[in-house]
């Protein structure tokens, strides 16, 4: 079974639930898919034992044997080669990989090269195995990356990933996939907002959700009267404990700080089951 | 006109409420809400909007039933897993066309795709430029540049001091988008080693990026040696720690209330934010 996590709003709690639920089932893989601010790694402490650079196919002009016909320019839906009289000019920020240009030059003037966009790292974390994508500084597109974090997903075990914040392209491509998503929220009208965009993107992905109210003491009641109108069950409850939010500080799974969580994760998992079947 | 961002890396850091504090604060600007994937300042500021206008993103391919041979080229061409049994995936579809050429009977074409809105506001705290992504869309650093080019347009046109951005988490194409060519940049971080590790990220791209960035510390007091550390990191990489902000539940109150820091008082805090507003200031307007 494959278990995202996911949240909308930043900061709710996403990594601590994740990495929480990976250590409490053990044997697990977990997959860090927030490949722009990767945190998992802080709480879990993986020992690394592969790097594995992951770029993206870019074109590389031969222009000996180019006629500047402009066709590369003209099939690039990102404008990302351009032909100005006797030279190509090529953006490889704006560059999608989709391969179109060499595709479509009759010439056979240009070949495809791999341009580093970020790294995959691998190792364990006890019994985890532990995988995260770091998206190189500067470089704006992230799914690609998380796209190459997945495919190191085996059927043989449960998979828990950590998705970013948002709804849009990076979370969509983290949780893709999923046969369910644990969405986590806190009780305050930036988490309700943020919370009904996550529900409505899964809706569209057709994952099945449920969900964790961190801080569960803080706001006001609405998150709660939301999730009973639209029928999304409520699987735990954690209430905003200084204990807990000094560990995150530090970098220690809610787990392991407060050994008494091990049976609310346990039954975490036992209520995604249920949830599933 | 100036123009300030609000960024953090790390999500949950209080971008949104100390964008909302400093739009009580300002006396001339424009608001500019760039998370335009999870969207919250008009949670506080209420806009009433007086303009709202689609917003295409990018172009998806679309096969003719009809037209189609099933001769298998597009699946093959296509390096994003779109097309299965004939019919494209809008979700999965990176807008690329490639399909499009490889068709040989022609049955494949492009069509235009709404992926958003975008809003001219008004709100009790000046104008304001904000926008909606479609669910499980793409494009957000697309739709980022235009609620900033909206927000410059009313900005120079009233004559406003300042643009005052809230920018999106994280480090990639919607962040690039709201922090190139802005004259500031605020780094809202926590006392946590996600907050500082997310940090180091950020103030990375902003350097990568030839962007000046100042910091300010929020929760301070969850973990004072955190803050120590960041602020000697802050010391050892010459930005200017601008504020330092206490833990209060009652941020979390004014939230509740549809007010910002300034309008629903926090004690400490408010008084903090008011002093990191008038130290971003005098940055902005390069004193």
């Amino acid at each position: 079974m494959i278990i995202s996590v996911a949240s909308g709003k930043g900061g709710t709690g996403k990594t601590t639930i994740a990495t929480s639920l990976a250590l409490s089932l053990g044997n697990v893989q977990f997959l860090d898919c927030d490949v722009e601010e990767p945190n998992a790694h802080i709480f879990l402490k993986p020992h690394i034992n592969e790097k594995i650079s992951v770029g993206i196919p870019v074109p590389e002009v031969d222009e000996s044997q180019c006629n500047f016909c402009g066709k590369c320019a003209e099939v690039c839906e990102f404008n990302a080669i351009v032909v100005i009289k006797k030279k190509v000019l090529f953006f490889p920020k704006l560059c999608h990989g989709c391969g179109g240009c060499a595709y479509i030059c009759p010439e056979k003037a240009i070949k495809e090269v791999e341009r580093e966009i970020g790294v995959i790292e691998k190792g364990n974390s006890g019994t985890i195995d532990f995988i995260h994508g770091i998206l190189n500084v500067g470089e704006p597109m992230a799914p690609p990356l998380i796209r190459r974090v997945k495919k190191y997903i085996l059927n043989s075990k449960h998979a828990v990933i950590d998705a970013s914040p948002g709804t849009s392209c990076p979370v969509v491509e983290a949780v893709k996939g999923s046969d369910f998503c644990l969405l986590v929220t806190e009780p305050t009208p930036f988490g309700l907002n943020d919370l009904k965009l996550a529900v409505g993107m899964l809706r569209k992905l057709a994952i099945p959700c449920g969900v964790v109210i961190n801080c569960a003491d803080i706001g006001n009641e609405e998150v709660k009267r939301y999730c009973e109108s639209e029928n999304i069950p409520i699987l735990m409850t954690i209430p905003w404990d200084r204990r807990i939010a000094e560990a995150y500080s530090r970098g220690i799974p809610l787990i392991e700080a407060l050994p008494e969580y091990q049976h609310s994760f346990s039954q975490l998992y036992e209520k995604i089951r249920g949830e599933f079947r | 006109m100036k123009q300030l961002t609000i960024i953090s890396g790390k999500g949950g850091t209080g971008k949104t409420t100390i964008t909302a504090a400093f739009a009580t604060l300002s006396d001339s600007h424009v608001i500019a809400d760039c998370d335009v994937d999870a969207a919250d300042l008009h949670l506080i500021l209420e806009p009433s909007i007086e303009r709202s206008e689609e917003f295409y993103g990018g172009r998806t391919a679309v096969i003719d039933s009809d037209k189609c041979q099933q001769c298998d080229e597009c699946i093959r061409v296509c390096r994003f897993d779109a097309i299965e049994d004939y019919t494209v995936d809008p979700i999965s579809c990176e807008g690329c066309g490639i399909c499009v050429h490889a068709c040989p009977e022609g049955a494949v074409t492009m069509e235009m795709h709404m992926s958003g809105h975008w809003f001219i506001s008004h709100t009790r705290c000046g104008p304001m430029t904000h926008a909606k992504l479609g669910i499980a869309e793409e494009n957000s650093g697309k739709l980022v540049t235009l609620v900033r080019q909206q927000a410059k347009l009313i900005a120079e046109k009233e004559s406003k001091k300042y643009i005052i951005i809230d920018g999106p988490p994280g480090i990639g194409c919607p962040v690039i988008a709201a922090i190139t060519g802005v004259d500031l940049l605020l780094a809202v971080t926590e006392p946590t080693l996600s907050g500082i590790h997310d940090l180091e990220r950020v103030v990375g791209v902003a350097r990568h990026f030839n962007t000046s960035v100042v910091v300010c510390i929020n929760k301070c007091d969850i973990n004072p040696d955190n803050s120590f550390a960041i602020e000697e990191y802050c010391k050892k990489n010459e930005l200017e720690v601008v504020g330092k902000i206490l833990y209060d539940p009652n941020v979390t109150k004014a939230m509740v209330n549809k007010k910002s820091v300034i309008e629903y008082p926090c004690g400490e805090v408010t008084k903090e934010i008011k002093s990191v507003w008038e130290k971003v200031e005098r940055r902005l307007n390069g004193i």
